[in-house]
């Protein structure tokens, strides 16, 4: 399945855009997703933290994805 | 009913504290977050904030829902966080809470700023005069 994912803050800036299209096996994880991420940009490996939020939810390890879930990349926030 | 909202427009204070007030209040408690001129030694010259809008609403509704939870007696809650370019002094976020009494709204408040902070999806660059600098992104 294709994943498109956004990108916010340091993450759109080491990856060098705001959204990213990638290929994902059938019920990849967030954690695999992550992990998937962080060895093709080694840099994300380097924050602080590294969230995925699905759906505007930020997403436990082991929740599967789906095409056309809204999904995100969240570096360490820095509000107010 | 709360007030949230998410602008790159400047804030209106008085609107968001009018906003927090109940007749049933004996106490508004607000915080107002502005930009400083300096971060840790260094002269700031501007922050860059960063939103994910739809999720960064979704989840300043969450803190106020959370806070209710948390303190039942809640009145009112006002929250607005502003992104994109900011100056040394201009509001970036104004939190305002009313209760019947005043400790209530002290706790609340706090509560609020300090939740926003861990989970809102907003990031801030700080621009010095030789460089910049995303907050808290490295250990």
């Amino acid at each position: 399945m294709n994943l498109t994912i956004a990108l916010f803050g340091i993450a759109r800036e080491i990856v060098g855009k705001s959204s990213l299209e990638i290929a994902a096996p059938a019920g990849q994880s967030a954690a695999g997703l992550l992990a998937d991420l962080r060895a093709q940009y080694p840099a994300l490996a380097g924050l602080r933290s590294l969230a995925v939020a699905v759906n505007n939810e930020y997403a436990a390890g082991d929740l599967a994805l789906h095409e056309r879930d809204e999904i995100a990349l969240i570096p360490p926030v820095a509000g107010g | 009913m709360h007030h949230i909202d998410l602008t790159d427009q400047p804030i209106d204070v008085a609107a968001a504290l009018h906003a927090a007030e109940s007749d049933e209040a004996g106490a508004v408690n607000a915080f107002i977050g502005t930009v400083r001129n300096r971060s840790e030694g260094r002269r700031v010259v501007r922050l860059h904030y960063e939103a994910y809008p739809p999720m960064a609403l979704h989840q300043l509704r969450r803190v106020a829902e959370m806070a209710q939870e948390k303190w039942p007696m809640l009145r009112e809650v006002a929250l607005v966080h502003r992104h994109g370019t900011l100056e040394i002094g201009d509001v970036v976020v104004v939190v305002a809470v009313s209760t019947p009494h005043r400790a209530d709204s002290f706790a609340a408040c706090q509560y609020i700023i300090d939740t926003l902070k861990e989970v809102v999806p907003i990031w801030k660059k700080e621009e010095y005069e030789d460089g910049t600098v995303w907050v808290a992104a490295h250990p």
